[in-house]
Order: C-alpha cells, then sequence, then structure tokens
C-alpha cells in the first residue's frame, strides 16, 4: 500500500511526528518539577523528577514482572475447551 | 411516610415481569429508558433515615433506609440501567433485559436495605439476576460460565449467611452498619462480601463470566455486583486494616493479568478487579476522605468502564471478534467507537479533566495524610499501571497497532448515542467536581485541580506511556490465557475426583467380590422366608393375625410387669 494510501494517522511521517511530540511534551513536564511547589510526604517523593521516573520504571518492572509471570502461567486458550 | 414512599429497588423487580409481557410490542424499547428513569426519581424521593420498617421472627426490619451514601449508589446504578437500556436498544434477547431489571433493581435493594436480613435476600437475588444475564447470550461457552459463576456466588452467599446467622445469633442488632473483625461470624460476612468483590482467592469468575456475556449484557454486569459489594464493605468494615492489603493485592493482580491477556472484554474484565482494588485500599484506610475517594471512584469507575465494555461492545457488535490478535485500525472506520473508548481510557487512567481524576486521586491522597508510605507508592505505581494495562493497552490494540484490514461501521446510533453520554459524563464530572462531591457521604475537603497535582499526575501516566510503546516488543499479543485460582476447581478438583476414583473402584471390586458368596447366601436366605413363597410373606386370615397381636402383647405386658 502507498503510504499516500494510508489514514494520515498511520502514516511513518505521522508517527515519527508523534513520538517527538511525546519526547518534547515529556522532556517539559519533568523540567516543570523545577519551578512547580512540591508537596514531598515521605523522601523519595522530593526527589527531581519523581513522577516521571517511578511511572517509567515501576511500568517496566510491572512489564517484565508479568512477561515472566507469563511463562508459568500461559496457556492456549483452547485450554479449558476440551 | 410509607405510603408516599416507594421503594425503587422492589420497582424495578415488579417492572421486570411488565417489561416481560411487552417483549414482542413496541413498548419494550421505551419501558427499558423509562424503567430506570423512574427508579431514578425514586431513590430521590426516598428521604434521610429509616423509611419503612417490618417486624419479622423477632428482628425489627428496616426494608427502606436512606441516606447519602445509598442514595450515591441508588443514582449510579438507576443512571447506569438507563445507559446500558439505550445501549442494549438492539438487544435480540428481551430475557436479557429482564433480568438485567432484575438485577438491577436487586443492586438497588441492597444499597438501600437498613438491615442485615434484607441486605441478604436482595444480595441473592442479585446472583440470580447476573447468572440470567450471563446465560441470555445464549452460547454453550455462556451457559456453562454462567453455571460457575453461580456456583461461586452461591457459595459466597453461603458464606455470608452462615456469618450473619452467627452474628445475629450473638444478640448484635440487625441494623446494617459498621461492624468489627472480632468474631468468626463478622469474618464470615468479610469473605462473603469479599467473593463478590473479586478479591483473591475468588477474583477469576469475573474474567471468566463477564466476557462470555452478550454484546450488551457485558455493560449491565460490570456496575452492579462488584460495586454493590464495594458498598457493604464500606458501611460494614469501613478502616479495616486486613482491606488495605486485599485491596493492593487486587490493583496489581488486574494490572499483571491484564497485561497477559488477548481477549479484550477479559483485559476489561481484569481492570474492573484492578479498579474495585483501588476502592477496597480505601476503605481499609478508612478516613472520612478515603471513603468518599472510594465511594466517588466507584460512581465515576460504573461510568467509564461502562463506556469502555460498550465501546468492546460495539467492536463485538460489528465484528463478531474479541481478541485483540484479530482486531486493530477500527479508528479508520468506527471513529465514534474509537474516540469513546479512548475518552473512557483516558478516565479510567484518572487522566486530568476526567472523571477518574477527580475521584481516584482522593484515596492516594488519603493514604498519604495517613502517612502510609508503602500504600502510597504502591497506589502511584499502580495509578502509572492502570495506564499500561487499560487507559493504552485497550485502545491501541482494538482501534490502531496493526490494520486488520477489517472496515465494520459505527454501530447504530442508539449505541453511539450511549456512548456519548456517557463520554459526556466522563468529562463533565471530570472539569465540575463540585456536583459529584456533593452527593458523598461526608464534607469534602479536597481541592483536585493544583498545578502541582496536575502536572505531576501527567509526568506519571505520559511516562507510562512512553514505558508502553518501549517495551511493546515485549507485549506481542499472543492466543493465550493466563492460568488462575479458577484452575483449581476446574482443573485440578476435577482431576483429583477422577483418580480417587480410579483408585477406589478397583478397591471396591475386590471388597465385593470377598463378601459377594456370604452375600448370596444371605440374600438367598432373605428370599426363603420373605420372597413370594416364603413362610413369612403368606397371608394369613385376621383371625390369627389379632391372635398373634394378643400374644405379642401380652408378652410386653408380662416383661413390663417384671420390670416394675
Amino acid at each position: 500500500m502507498n503510504t499516500q494510501d494510508k489514514h494520515w494517522l498511520v502514516r511513518p511521517s505521522t508517527i515519527r511526528l508523534l513520538w517527538r511530540l511525546l519526547i518534547g511534551i515529556l522532556v517539559i513536564l519533568t523540567l516543570m518539577d523545577l519551578v512547580i511547589e512540591h508537596h514531598p510526604h515521605f523522601g523519595l517523593d522530593g526527589t527531581f523528577g519523581f513522577f516521571s521516573w517511578y511511572g517509567f520504571l515501576t511500568c517496566v518492572a510491572m512489564v517484565i514482572f508479568a512477561k515472566g509471570l507469563g511463562f508459568f502461567l500461559k496457556r492456549k486458550d483452547t485450554y479449558y475447551d476440551g | 411516610m410509607m405510603d408516599s414512599v416507594i421503594p425503587p429497588g422492589l420497582f424495578l423487580i415488579i417492572c421486570a415481569p411488565i417489561l416481560a409481557l411487552a417483549s414482542q410490542s413496541a413498548l419494550r424499547r421505551p419501558l427499558m429508558l423509562i424503567i430506570p428513569l423512574m427508579a431514578l426519581g425514586l431513590v430521590w424521593m426516598v428521604p434521610d433515615g429509616p423509611v419503612i420498617t417490618a417486624s419479622f421472627m423477632g428482628f425489627e426490619l428496616i426494608p427502606l433506609r436512606g441516606d447519602a451514601l445509598s442514595r450515591l449508589f441508588g443514582t449510579i446504578f438507576t443512571l447506569m440501567g438507563f445507559a446500558g437500556g439505550l445501549f442494549a436498544f438492539k438487544q435480540k434477547s428481551t430475557t436479557e433485559l429482564v433480568a438485567a431489571l432484575f438485577y438491577m433493581g436487586s443492586a438497588v435493594g441492597v444499597v438501600m436495605a437498613g438491615d442485615l436480613i434484607t441486605m441478604f435476600i436482595f444480595w441473592e437475588m442479585m446472583a440470580i439476576g447476573s447468572t440470567l444475564v450471563i446465560r441470555s447470550a445464549n452460547t454453550p461457552g455462556a451457559i456453562k460460565a454462567s453455571m460457575r459463576y453461580l456456583k461461586i456466588h452461591l457459595l459466597g452467599g453461603v458464606i455470608l449467611m452462615a456469618g450473619l446467622a452467627g452474628y445475629l445469633g450473638e444478640g448484635n442488632p440487625v441494623l446494617f452498619e459498621a461492624m468489627s473483625l472480632n468474631s468468626v461470624s463478622t469474618w464470615l460476612i468479610l469473605i462473603g462480601f469479599l467473593v463478590n468483590v473479586g478479591a483473591p482467592p475468588f477474583s477469576a469468575w469475573l474474567p471468566d463470566a463477564y466476557p462470555e456475556a452478550s454484546f450488551s449484557g457485558s455493560v449491565f454486569l460490570s456496575a452492579f455486583t462488584t460495586k454493590t459489594a464495594v458498598y457493604v464493605l464500606i458501611r460494614g468494615f469501613p478502616g479495616e486494616e486486613v482491606l488495605i492489603y486485599f485491596g493492593l493485592y487486587m490493583v496489581f493482580y488486574g494490572i499483571i493479568y491484564a497485561l497477559l491477556e488477548n481477549d479484550m472484554r477479559r483485559i476489561l474484565a481484569y481492570s474492573i478487579i484492578n479498579q474495585v482494588g483501588f476502592m477496597v485500599t480505601g476503605i481499609g484506610i478508612g478516613t472520612q476522605m478515603a471513603l468518599n475517594g472510594a465511594a466517588s471512584h466507584a460512581f465515576a469507575h460504573i461510568i467509564y468502564k461502562a463506556l469502555l465494555l460498550m465501546s468492546a461492545g460495539a467492536v463485538f457488535y460489528r465484528t463478531g471478534k474479541r481478541k485483540c490478535t484479530d482486531l486493530g485500525g477500527l479508528f479508520q472506520s468506527m471513529p465514534v467507537t474509537a474516540i469513546c473508548g479512548t475518552i473512557g481510557a483516558l478516565a479510567i487512567s484518572s487522566f486530568p479533566f476526567t472523571s477518574g481524576f477527580v475521584s481516584k486521586s482522593m484515596i492516594a491522597q488519603a493514604a498519604a495524610d495517613q502517612h502510609m508510605a508503602y500504600v502510597w507508592y504502591f497506589l502511584e505505581a499502580a495509578s502509572a499501571g492502570v495506564f499500561l494495562h487499560a487507559g493504552i493497552k485497550f485502545p491501541w490494540f482494538v482501534f490502531f497497532q496493526k490494520d486488520s484490514g477489517m472496515r465494520p461501521p459505527d454501530p447504530p446510533v442508539s449505541m453511539q448515542s450511549a456512548m456519548i453520554l456517557l463520554a459526556t459524563l466522563c468529562i463533565v464530572i471530570g472539569l465540575f467536581p463540585e456536583q459529584l462531591y456533593a452527593l458523598l457521604p461526608y464534607q469534602v475537603d479536597y481541592v483536585p485541580y493544583t498545578v502541582t497535582h496536575v502536572v505531576n499526575m501527567l509526568q506519571l501516566l505520559l511516562m507510562a506511556g512512553l514505558a508502553f510503546f518501549v517495551m511493546l516488543p515485549m507485549m506481542k499479543r499472543t492466543l493465550t490465557i493466563s492460568l488462575d485460582f479458577d484452575w483449581f476447581y476446574r482443573r485440578l478438583f476435577p482431576a483429583l475426583f477422577d483418580l480417587l476414583g480410579r483408585i477406589i473402584y478397583p478397591i471396591y471390586g475386590r471388597v465385593i467380590d470377598l463378601f459377594k458368596n456370604r452375600l448370596d447366601r444371605l440374600i438367598s436366605l432373605v428370599e426363603r422366608y420373605n420372597g413370594v413363597d416364603g413362610i413369612l410373606a403368606r397371608t394369613v386370615s385376621t383371625n390369627s393375625a389379632g391372635a398373634l397381636g394378643l400374644i405379642v402383647l401380652a408378652l410386653c405386658l408380662g416383661i413390663f410387669y417384671q420390670m416394675q
């Protein structure tokens, strides 16, 4: 399929743009930590860009944990049909 | 008082057979909209305090009681009934709608019951109504799943009933109010409640059964059972610490299983448990802020979860497919469904300016206020995880990702309007939370929209989004399911019974052989005297029978005389 026939949202050029936009917004959001008021409750949550790195790392951890658990728990989806 | 108020739950239950009578007529559709709206009006006509009282077996029952918490749940249940009725316009099975009304009525009955016995009766009716909603999809999968579902809920009901009987037997008041976990009976009551909330180890019934319902059935199912259980926990066990652990487990259980799942409706089913986990954690924290958070989150959740299941239902209705591996690229031909589904996905992720943002953050705030550091860290990680498993995963694999090549149109207008209605509600509640806050059981002392809060939430969520796309190769969909606790009762226990049978049967055979000869002799002996021609089976004249009786009586007399 020609690139131009594709829906504009799925063209590689749009996807590249969306990636850049996402990275840009993330950088700006994280840098906003320098100017906004902080209300840390515990300690770790007062570190620079806490919500950014915490969000990223915990998500990576959850995906890896799920993947690992999947090795033990995944079965063909016809498992119970027999 | 009594004659001016109609119990809204009972009203819905009585209307169910009326709807059944109208199944063939043009009235069915308008009725399915008007009945929930009338019930909504009735909910709001119930004044505060006990409204109806009755005596039953020495108990002073309060079948109808009004207060802010009951009204909040009654409102969202009936509102949801209206939206669900609209979405179900094209549902051919009137059975499903009749069951849905009955189910809705019993859920409203539970949240407006002032005493434990009334609550229990409606609770059990709810199990029957919901089973029928699943079963009316009438596929072999749905019929089997509905029976598994019913068994778990009957088990939960038996445990609850045992707990209630013990509780009342100990002389406690029948009034439904906060209980403390200081006896076996209150623990049994709690376990009964936890079965319905989807707590471990009884979580699997939900992703097992709900996705088997019809395109509209799963919308009704998502609203009532778990949220009624949230209500009874708020009412019965606020501040019980053990609920924090159950809640946190459920939150992560939902995320991990949803990440592994391929069926779009099962993804959403797991995310129900995840979201209810937030509420259960809030109930465990137990402060006014936390309980307000749990109650408002239940309200917001019913709306966006119904919306998500509607968008999944619309896809299922048009394509007949449920697996992510078969779907993708549907945004091109189903833009309304895709946009509404995405709004629901943002709301479930507590994105700023949606309903989830103004409700869920109260629970995390309560954890921070109580200096529960670990609870807070877990809740924040889980918030990021919600975006991962439901906020992005669901819309991404259904509406975007690879192009499946399918170009189904958006669903009929009725289904579209139901989705647009709920999507609007998600945003309106997010923008103007005061209306929802005014409905909550306690005074709300919380400002959701501060620059810090909005920025922090966006950082958390968008980074979760980044993590999703970075990790995408690890999340390639496969044609698999993941084993859960239901494996024990669907595989292990039946297999054990089978094994037991195989061991016992030969032994039984040998024992029988051993005794067979003696048994045969015994049988022939019995037959000789009691058989057709046996001496004891012969007919005798009335005279001889009378004489025999006389002799026996005389003997008795003699024996008793000797004993004196």
